[in-house]
């Protein structure tokens, strides 16, 4: 500011002294000093961090590691907390019968929630105890300070300082060889933030909210009509569905009943025997199929599939499921039949098809799983073992009969 | 002068009567200050810049398009299915999550034992972690299906009633990671704060000053900011060491929990650590190469600089090259059918030629570096950390995919065929990578100028009484509180 020009304001008041060093052991030399003198609203400005500096200026040191060290306290036990309450209060998981709470699980994230916490601490407090952020500062306004972040040593006396006196701490900061002593005056600015921009700040945010506010009011509302959805995660598919509205039929039924006195195309099964098994009241003794090989392989496939688990694939009863459940001794298992024994050799195939087809004892029912015409092929399968095993010499080709002896 | 005159050009040779220089060209801290706010107040960046930033954008678009792509039809577009139900997403993974690791080491663990030569790199491989971890965290986010459910994730009170399982590995996954992020941030960012206010400092144009102003939040380096300063910096590095070990240990017990053979392996976690910070070394030396040379950065990160990476990669690279060797061993020594057949797989099963290309980037090409002409060869070390680089997305893919293809029951057993989605995505993924790290270089501060000028070493520039000589121009007979790596130690020591 020019202190010629006669239209100039008052001299704005002095905020305090900047002093200017070339080396860092001038700095700390003149650090002394000022401590010596009984300054005690004073700082130092360095480039990079000064060993001994603090020394030299008789700060004490700073609280921030038991802050920090609280801080992860806190941490580890939030994190026993969160992790006790979520797993073995609120929402307990039984994994083996395992104890819900478990110490050595939670360790992992214990750790993690101390380092974060305190690192957060850590930073948060680093900040804040040295003031900042400050965007304001007299002394930014002063030229020459733009060299304390580059290469340049300060010593900062503020004008507060109940000791100062401008003219002997011009002195002082001379004598402690300072290269440079420059006045620093309050050009104005308070750091505040003009008026306007608050304000138009605090409005952007307040209209920023409405949509989210108008979110919320939308899912709080009770509504016939479906949510919105940004993903249909597959629920929603086109098709129709069990109980689905439709506009195309005046009922609105998705599903259609049968026209009364009609049957589906496919569905009428007339043929008893084929069907049932039956024939008037009496099973059906032979197959209502034409027997083929490729018959009998398809019922042998099935056989294999359905059937063999508990009969066993020879039929003797002895399946994987029969053989575990002896095992366990499982009192309400009824075993299974062996397809060999004489009541079963003696049934009229129309019996077995019926027995598959709706179950008998603890035999679930068939009918559903296996088509008519798989169940006969079974059925022509299960004579075939029944042959098997009670078969005479004379059944036996004549070439194959020697390596039987 | 005194007879060092030779090494201000080079400063590779092993004399231990003194030790090294780690500034080289005479540079004085304004002269650092000078080189490395020059490259982020360049009017504008040769084209080369504009070229590679082109390319690695495109890239980096071509993964959010792949990721939109994936959101809109479903996983579907990927190549994997059960039994194979993590492949390149999870490799991808844990391949830069691991390369994270390696920033981490050099501010934090080779801080608390006052390596010196830490400060020439840590900036840049502070950013890299960052960068890393930004790419790792989006494929755990992608692969689980309902991406718009991720936050699922977290244990938040919620309509369903429902929380999180914090038995499982994969919770703490999410704990390790999200951690490891914030972390290296505030520590990224509070190293930087000091250079911020240079350059606010020095910014010539309202916008540089509002900007670099804003994120310097008004430091103007006074002894009690600094004293905090120091103090949290310190507390910061002992509290991202563990917690690096920690990360990829838990990643590996993703793996290690389970019960698949060529997984369930107690090694997991010290392998898994060894071969993170082999990666992130190979991916630091891989970037600071070129970037010294093209940014004049060469006087900062020296040759000596890069020839300690390569002994730390052939370090890490030992340790690997064991623990391989060693679950080998586990698998015979076991006697267990399991294992015997996952290692003899992964060695000549159908993946073979991963395990043999892993093995030789990994093990073979490392052992190079025990040549003093390899280790000084940039190109040579270039080179091997790109292999290295290679080996360890291999790795992660052996160990991943080819256990998963072949578990207990060979009735399951499957295979894996990468689509081009996913090769696309893998691309996209060091598209990112190197578009934020090219956004870094322009502009922030590469280089850790208060940290660099902190260890210049007191031979008669105006920056004495600071350096290893001890502080001979102060005359303070107290040396504070000892410690060397920037006065840092301070504080607790």
């Amino acid at each position: 500011m020019s202190e010629s020009n006669a239209n100039a304001p008052a001299p704005s008041p002095v905020v305090g002294l900047l002093a200017e060093f070339e080396r860092p052991e001038e700095l700390l030399d003149a650090a002394r000093k000022v401590r010596d003198a009984g300054y005690t609203r004073w700082d130092a400005h360095t480039p990079y961090p000064l060993h001994g500096l603090e020394k030299a200026m008789g700060l004490r040191r700073t609280r921030l590691p038991w802050i920090v060290f609280a801080a992860g306290l806190a941490g580890l036990a939030g994190a026993f907390a969160l992790q006790g309450h979520v797993n073995a209060v609120d929402y307990p998981l039984n994994f083996s019968g395992k104890p819900f709470l478990t110490l050595p699980e939670y360790v992992p994230v214990m750790f993690e929630l101390t380092v974060l916490v305190s690192g957060i601490t850590a930073f948060v407090a680093a900040l804040g105890l040295g003031r900042l952020p400050q965007y304001h500062h007299p002394f930014f306004s002063h030229p020459r300070f733009r060299r304390a972040t580059v290469d340049r040593f300060f010593i900062s006396l503020e004008a507060s300082d109940p000791r100062f006196e401008r003219y002997s701490a011009e002195a002082l900061l001379r004598a402690a060889g300072a290269a440079a002593v420059e006045v620093v005056e309050d050009r104005g600015g308070t750091g505040k933030l003009p008026r306007w921009l608050v304000f138009a700040t605090v409005l952007l945010a307040a209209v920023s909210l409405v949509p989210l506010m108008l979110i919320a009011q939308r899912r709080a509302t009770p509504s016939d009509r479906p949510h919105p959805r940004l993903f249909t995660e597959m629920v929603f598919q086109p098709k129709y569905i069990t109980q689905d509205a439709t506009p195309f039929f005046a009922d609105r039924r998705s599903s259609r009943p049968h026209l009364p006195g009609t049957i589906a195309q496919g569905e009428l099964e007339a043929d008893d025997a084929l069907y049932r098994g039956k024939s008037g009241d009496q099973f059906v003794t032979r197959i209502p199929l034409p027997v083929t090989t490729a018959l009998m392989r398809r019922g042998q496939e099935r056989f294999d599939i359905y059937c063999a688990t508990c009969h066993g694939y020879a039929g003797l009863g002895d399946g994987m499921t029969a053989k575990r459940a002896d095992a366990l001794q499982e009192g309400t298992w009824t075993p299974p039949t062996s397809l060999h024994a004489d009541p079963v050799r003696k049934q009229p195939v129309g019996q077995i098809f019926n027995t598959i087809t709706y179950g008998i004892r603890k035999m679930p029912p068939y009918g559903p799983l296996i088509p008519a015409q798989d169940r006969w092929a079974v059925i022509l399968y299960v004579r075939a073992l029944e042959r098997s095993q009670n078969a005479r010499v004379e059944d036996v080709p004549p070439e194959v009969r020697p390596s039987l002896k | 002068m005194n007879g060092r005159t030779a090494e201000l050009a080079d400063n590779t040779a092993d004399d231990p009567a003194h030790r090294p220089t780690w500034v080289l060209g005479g540079l004085d801290i304004a002269g650092i200050t000078d080189r490395v706010c020059g490259i982020a107040e360049w009017p504008r960046p040769p084209l080369a810049w504009y070229a590679a930033f082109l390319i690695c954008g495109s890239l980096a678009a071509l993964l959010f398009v792949l990721i939109a792509y994936l959101i809109g039809v479903g996983v579907g577009i990927w190549g994997l299915n059960i039994p194979v139900g993590w492949a390149f997403d999870i490799t991808n993974f844990v391949f830069w999550i691991g390369i994270g690791h390696a920033g981490t080491l050099i501010s934090a663990i080779l801080f608390l034992f006052r390596q010196k030569w830490r400060t020439g790199i840590n900036r840049m491989a502070e950013a890299m972690t960052i960068f890393a971890v930004i790419c790792a965290g989006i494929f755990p986010g992608i692969h689980v299906g309902r991406a718009w459910l991720a936050y699922w994730l977290a244990p938040y009170p919620n309509y369903m009633g429902a929380w999180p399982n914090f038995r499982s590995p994969l919770l703490w996954d999410v704990f390790a990671v999200s951690t490891y992020f914030t972390i290296s941030l505030l520590f990224w960012y509070l190293g930087m704060i000091p250079d911020l206010a240079a350059l606010r400092d020095r910014a010539t144009t309202w916008r540089r000053q509002l900007l670099y102003g804003l994120a310097a939040l008004g430091w103007r380096g006074s002894a009690r900011q600094w004293a905090r300063y120091e103090v949290a910096y310190l507390l910061l590095a002992a509290l991202a060491t563990p917690l690096v070990l920690s990360v990829h240990s838990v990643v590996s017990l993703d793996f290690a929990v389970s019960i698949l053979p060529g997984w369930h392996s107690t090694i997991f976690p010290p392998y898994f650590v060894a071969g993170a910070i082999f990666s992130g070394f190979a991916m630091v030396l891989t970037l600071a190469v070129p970037a010294r040379e093209f940014f004049g950065l060469k006087e900062l990160i020296t040759k000596r600089h890069l020839e300690n990476m390569t002994k730390i990669l052939l370090a890490t690279g030992l340790m690997v090259a064991y623990a391989y060797v060693t679950e080998l061993f586990t698998a015979w020594y076991s006697g267990n059918l399991y294992e015997k057949f996952a290692a003899a797989n992964r060695a000549l099963g159908p993946y073979a030629w991963c395990y043999w290309l892993m093995l030789f980037c990994n093990v073979v090409a490392p052992q190079f570096f025990w040549f003093r002409r390899v280790r000084q060869n940039l190109w040579a070390a270039w080179i091997i950390a790109i292999l290295v680089n290679v080996g360890m997305w291999l790795e992660r893919f052996v160990i991943i995919v080819v256990s998963l293809s072949r578990d207990f029951l060979p009735s399951s057993w499957g295979s894996y065929t990468p689509t081009w989605v996913e090769i696309g995505m893998l691309i996209g993924s060091f598209g990112l990578f190197l578009s934020l790290f090219l956004l870094f270089c322009r502009y922030l501060p590469m280089v850790a100028m208060a940290e660099v000028k902190a260890i210049l070493p007191n031979d008669g520039r105006d920056n004495g009484g600071r350096g290893e000589e001890g502080n001979r121009g102060t005359g303070e007979t107290e040396t504070p509180r000892g410690g060397e790596a920037g006065g840092r130690a301070g504080g607790a020591a």
